[in-house]
C-alpha cells in the first residue's frame, strides 16, 4: 500500500532516511529505468550489483517487517511458481542459450543441466533486486508526490491525478467493504470458512452491489467538488507539493545513469545480453 | 449592505430531463450584494435545485429544461460554464468528506489555485494566509478526513474562499456536526459575513440552528415555489413553517402554545435579545403549571450488559478500558457525545463487528461473547447510518426477506413474516417496488424492516434521522416510539440531535473518551453545564426561554413542552411515509 501516513511528515524525513528526502520524480525514474535495464540484462555480476544498490535503497526506508511481510510472501510464492513453470515448459532452454550442456541429473525431456540452473538463478536475481526497490518506493512515496512526479515526467495531469485519487480511495473502499460485509453477515450471510469457496464467491457479489452503489455516490460528489474548483479547465496545473531537485537527487540520478551505461556497456563486453561462465 | 442585486432569478422554471414534472416553478428572487440569505424548505421542495442553479451545476451536470432569465454577478449561467461561474460563487457541499480532494489539508486548500496553474510561491503564500484566517494552521499536514467535524468545515471553507469569490453558497453546513461544532460553524460564517464582505446563501432545513446568527432574509420553498421571502422575525410570527412540514425554533412554538402574542415581540428570531414582559412570563409559567408531569419510566431487567470490556484499534491507544454498561428491557436510550469519542466503536463491539481485547457481553443474563455477527443479529438488529451500505437487493420484498432466506426458513413462513413486518413499517403498499424508486428516508425504513424481520429484541440505530426534514423525521421517530411501546423493542440510538433525545429517549448515556460521563434522564443531562461543555452538547432553546420567563425549573418546562408536542402528534402519525 502506498504510504499515506508518515512520508510527508517532515519530522520523519529528517532522521537520515535519505530515500524519503528524494523527490518522487527521482524515485520514479530510478525505479523505471533500473527495472528496464535489469529485465533486459542477464549479466549475473551486474544483477548482483543492482541488488546491492536496491538493498541500500530499501535499508534507508526503515521499513518494519510487518509492513512488507504479506506482500513479500505473495511475491515469493509467485516467483517460485514462475521459476518452476519456466523449467517445466523448456528444461533445455539454458543449454540453448549458453551453447553447452553440463548434465547434473536425469535424461530426456526433464534433463537438469548446470546451464538451466544458472539461467534460473539469473531470473531469480531479477526479482530479488526489483522487490526491495518497489517496497522502498511504495512505502516512501505518498500519492500526491507520485501524481506531481508523474506529471513532471510527462504524463498528463488528469491521468496523474486519477492515479492519485484511486490510490487514496483504496483505504476508504476497504473500510466500506468491511462495513458492508459485516452488515451482510448480520443479515445472515455466512462469509467464514464454513461456507464453500463457490458459495463465498457468489455471496461476495452481495457485498459488491452496495459497495458499488455507495462508491458511485461518493465519486459523483467528488467529481462535482473538483469541477466546482475548476479541475481540468487549464492545459497545465501546478502542485502544492512540488519539490525542487536537491543535490541528493542529482547524486542518485547520476549513480543511476552510470549503472545504466555500465549495463549497456556489458552487452559489448559479453557479446550478448548473457554473461556466459560455461565458455 | 447595498441594494445592488448580485443574483437575480426572473420567472425561472426548471425541469430535470429524467423527471416528469418541473422541480421549480416561476421563481422570482433577488439577492443583493452583502446579504445573508437563508433558503429553506422541506425535502423535495426544490431548495437544492435552486442552489445548483446558482453555482452552475445546473445545467452543466444535470441536463433539463430551463426557462426564464437568471443573472449571477452580471453573468448568465446558460451562456457561461461552471468554470466562469466558479470565480463568482464558492460552494461548500453538504458532505465534507466527499468534497475533500487533496491528500492533506494544505493541498486541499490549494486545490483551486493549483488548477488555475498559479505559481508555487502564490500557492504557499495563499494557503498560509487562509489557514491562518480560519485557524487551521496546526492541521496543514493532516488528512482532512482525520479532522473533527468543525475543523472539516473550516478547511472546506478555506478551500473555497481562497479564490475570493464574492458569493458563498453553503449546502447544509450543519449536517453531521455535533451541536457544539454546529454552533462554532455558524459563528464562523457570521464572522466571514462581517469581515470578508461576502454575499452568503445558506441552504438547510435546520431552522433553529441556522438562526443562531443574524440572517437578513429567509426564503421558504414548497413544491418548487417560493411561498415566503421575508425577514426571519416576520416569518416566525406566522405559522407558515409548521404548516409546510418545517420545524420552527422550539421556543417560538412554545411561546405560541402558551398563548403569548408573538406579533408584538421584537427580535423573535434572536432568543438572546428577545424581550418578554411580565404578562408573557405569567402565560408561560401558568401553561407549564397546567401540564401533567411527564412519567418516569421504571427500570426493568437488564437486556444487554457490557462487562469489563477493553478495546483499542491496533497500533492506537485503548478506547475502552474495563468498560461497563447496562441497557434494560424496553428502554429507549440515546447515546450521545462529541464526534469521534467512541460511540460507533461501542456499538460495533455490541453487534460483534469488532472483537474486544477482553471483557464479556451478556444478553438476558446469557454470555454471548462468543456468538458470531450472524447469531447476534437475531437478537440485536443494527441499522447503519447510510442505507446504501446495507441494501443489496433491487426489490423491497427481496431485501426484507433476505435475512430469513439466509436462515433457511420455508417460503410460506418467509412470506408471512415479511408481509407482517412490511405492514408494521408501513411499507406494505410498496412491497413490489424497486428500491431505487424510494427516497432516502424510505430506504432507511427498508433497512429497519430488514433488521426487524428477524424479530430482534433490541434495535440499534446510528443517526436514525440524519438528513430528514421534520415530516419524515417525526414519522421515523414516532414509528420507533410505537415499536417500543407496542412490541416492547428496546431501542438504542446514536444521535447529535438534542431535541430528538429530549423527545424520544427515556435515558441518555453521554460518552466521552471511552468513559460514561453521565447516565441520566435527558432532562438531567441538559441541566448539567459541565457535561454539556465536555461532550459538545447544547442546551435547548426551551431552557433558555424558561430562564427568561423566570420559570422555577427550566428543564421541567422543556420536558413538559416536548411531551406535550409529542402527544399532540400521536394522533396524526397513524399513517407512515
Amino acid at each position: 500500500m502506498v504510504n499515506q501516513q508518515a512520508s510527508y511528515d517532515i519530522a520523519e524525513t529528517q532522521k537520515g532516511r535519505w530515500v524519503t528526502r528524494l523527490t518522487g520524480m527521482t524515485k520514479i525514474l530510478v525505479l523505471l529505468s533500473l527495472s528496464v535495464i535489469g529485465m533486459v540484462s542477464y549479466d549475473t555480476w551486474y544483477l548482483v550489483a543492482l541488488t546491492i544498490f536496491a538493498i541500500l535503497f530499501y535499508q534507508s526506508a526503515h521499513l518494519k517487517w510487518h509492513q512488507v511481510r504479506g506482500l513479500l510472501y505473495a511475491i515469493a510464492a509467485f516467483t517460485a511458481l514462475n521459476l518452476i513453470l519456466v523449467y517445466v515448459f523448456n528444461p533445455n532452454y539454458g543449454s540453448q542459450i549458453y551453447g553447452t550442456s553440463h548434465v547434473i541429473a536425469g535424461s530426456g525431456y526433464f534433463i537438469l543441466t548446470w546451464e538451466e540452473l544458472f539461467y534460473l538463478l539469473n531470473m531469480l536475481l531479477k526479482y530479488v533486486f526489483i522487490v526491495p526497490l518497489i517496497f522502498a518506493f511504495l512505502y516512501t512515496t505518498n500519492p500526491s508526490e507520485l501524481a506531481s512526479s508523474m506529471n513532471r515526467i510527462g504524463f498528463s495531469y488528469k491521468i496523474s491525478y486519477a492515479v492519485e485519487l484511486s490510490l487514496r480511495y483504496i483505504p476508504d473502499v476497504i473500510r466500506d467493504f468491511k462495513q458492508i460485509s459485516l452488515a451482510q453477515q448480520a443479515r445472515g450471510l455466512e462469509m467464514s470458512k464454513k461456507a464453500g469457496v463457490w458459495n463465498r464467491l457468489k455471496r461476495s457479489t452481495q457485498i459488491l452491489i452496495p459497495l458499488v452503489f455507495s462508491s458511485m455516490d461518493k465519486i459523483e460528489v467528488t467529481t462535482r467538488a473538483m469541477k466546482l474548483r475548476r479541475f481540468g479547465t487549464q492545459k497545465k496545473r501546478t502542485w502544492y507539493m512540488y519539490q525542487r531537485l536537491s543535490k541528493l537527487d542529482y547524486l542518485i540520478l547520476t549513480v543511476t545513469t552510470l549503472l545504466i551505461i555500465i549495463g549497456i556497456g556489458l552487452f559489448w563486453v559479453d557479446g550478448s545480453r548473457f554473461y556466459n561462465p560455461f565458455k | 449592505m447595498s441594494d445592488k442585486p448580485i443574483i437575480q432569478f426572473s420567472d425561472i422554471s426548471f425541469q430535470y430531463r429524467s423527471q416528469e414534472e418541473a422541480t421549480l416553478h416561476h421563481i422570482n428572487l433577488t439577492i443583493n450584494k452583502g446579504e445573508t440569505v437563508f433558503i429553506t424548505g422541506p425535502s423535495g421542495s426544490g431548495k437544492s435545485t435552486l442552489g445548483n442553479l446558482i453555482n452552475g451545476v445546473i445545467p452543466e451536470e444535470f441536463p433539463g429544461t430551463l426557462s426564464g432569465d437568471l443573472t449571477i454577478a452580471g453573468k448568465h449561467p446558460s451562456e457561461v460554464d461552471l468554470t466562469d461561474l466558479s470565480f463568482e460563487v464558492g460552494t461548500v457541499l453538504q458532505d465534507p468528506d466527499a468534497q475533500f480532494v487533496g491528500l492533506t489539508v494544505a493541498e486541499d486548500i490549494a486545490f483551486a489555485l493549483e488548477n488555475d496553474a498559479q505559481p508555487l510561491s502564490v500557492l504557499h503564500e495563499k494557503v498560509a494566509e487562509w489557514a491562518d484566517h480560519l485557524n487551521v494552521k496546526q492541521q496543514l499536514s493532516k488528512h482532512p478526513q482525520d479532522l473533527s467535524g468543525g475543523q472539516k468545515q473550516r478547511v472546506a471553507l478555506a478551500g473555497v474562499l481562497i479564490d475570493n469569490e464574492p458569493i458563498l453558497l453553503l449546502d447544509e453546513p450543519l449536517a453531521n456536526l455535533d451541536p457544539a461544532a454546529g454552533r462554532d460553524s455558524m459563528k464562523l460564517i457570521n464572522w466571514l459575513v462581517k469581515n470578508q464582505n461576502l454575499t452568503v446563501i445558506i441552504i438547510d432545513h435546520r431552522i433553529e440552528e441556522v438562526l443562531q446568527i443574524p440572517i437578513d432574509r429567509m426564503v421558504v420553498l414548497a413544491d418548487g415555489q417560493i411561498i415566503a421571502d421575508d425577514q426571519p422575525d416576520q416569518l416566525l410570527k406566522s405559522n407558515l413553517l409548521l404548516t409546510n412540514g418545517l420545524r420552527e425554533p422550539l421556543y417560538v412554538t412554545a411561546l405560541k402554545t402558551a398563548g403569548v402574542a408573538v406579533d408584538h415581540l421584537e427580535n423573535l428570531a434572536d432568543l438572546a435579545s428577545l424581550k418578554l414582559d411580565k404578562g408573557d412570563h405569567a402565560k408561560l409559567n401558568s401553561w407549564m403549571a397546567a401540564q401533567p408531569a411527564p412519567d418516569v419510566p421504571t427500570k426493568k431487567q437488564p437486556i444487554i450488559e457490557v462487562k469489563q470490556m477493553t478495546f483499542g484499534y491496533p497500533g492506537e491507544p485503548q478506547i475502552f478500558d474495563q468498560f461497563n454498561l447496562t441497557i434494560h428491557q424496553g428502554e429507549m436510550v440515546a447515546l450521545v457525545g462529541k464526534n469521534g469519542t467512541g460511540k460507533t466503536t461501542l456499538i460495533n463491539l455490541i453487534t460483534g463487528f469488532l472483537k474486544p481485547t477482553s471483557g464479556n457481553l451478556y444478553f438476558n443474563q446469557t454470555d454471548i461473547s462468543d456468538d458470531s455477527v450472524k447469531q447476534r443479529a437475531s437478537r440485536i438488529g443494527y441499522v447503519l447510518q447510510d442505507p446504501n451500505q446495507m441494501i443489496s437487493k433491487t426489490m423491497i420484498f427481496d431485501e426484507v426477506a433476505l435475512g430469513l432466506q439466509l436462515r433457511g426458513l420455508d417460503p410460506e413462513t418467509i412470506k408471512k413474516q415479511v408481509f407482517e413486518t412490511l405492514k408494521i413499517t408501513g411499507l406494505y403498499p410498496y412491497r413490489n417496488w424497486p428500491i431505487s424508486a424510494l427516497s432516502f428516508g424510505q430506504k432507511k425504513r427498508v433497512t429497519i424492516a430488514a433488521a426487524l424481520v428477524l424479530q430482534p429484541e433490541v434495535l440499534i440505530l446510528d443517526e436514525p434521522t440524519a438528513g430528514q426534514d421534520l415530516a419524515h423525521y417525526s414519522q421515523m421517530m414516532d414509528f420507533l416510539h410505537h415499536l417500543n411501546q407496542t412490541q416492547g423493542t428496546t431501542v438504542l440510538m446514536v444521535t447529535h440531535d438534542m431535541n430528538l433525545m429530549m423527545a424520544y429517549a427515556d435515558r441518555t448515556i453521554v460518552l466521552d473518551q471511552g468513559q460514561v460521563l453521565e447516565d441520566a434522564t435527558p432532562g438531567k443531562v441538559l441541566t448539567n453545564l459541565d457535561v454539556i461543555k465536555k461532550a459538545h452538547l447544547a442546551q435547548l432553546s426551551l431552557q433558555v426561554l424558561a430562564e427568561k420567563a423566570d420559570a422555577s425549573d427550566p428543564i421541567t418546562f422543556a420536558e413538559k413542552f416536548i411531551a406535550f408536542e409529542r402527544s399532540n402528534r400521536d394522533g396524526e402519525s397513524a399513517s407512515f411515509i
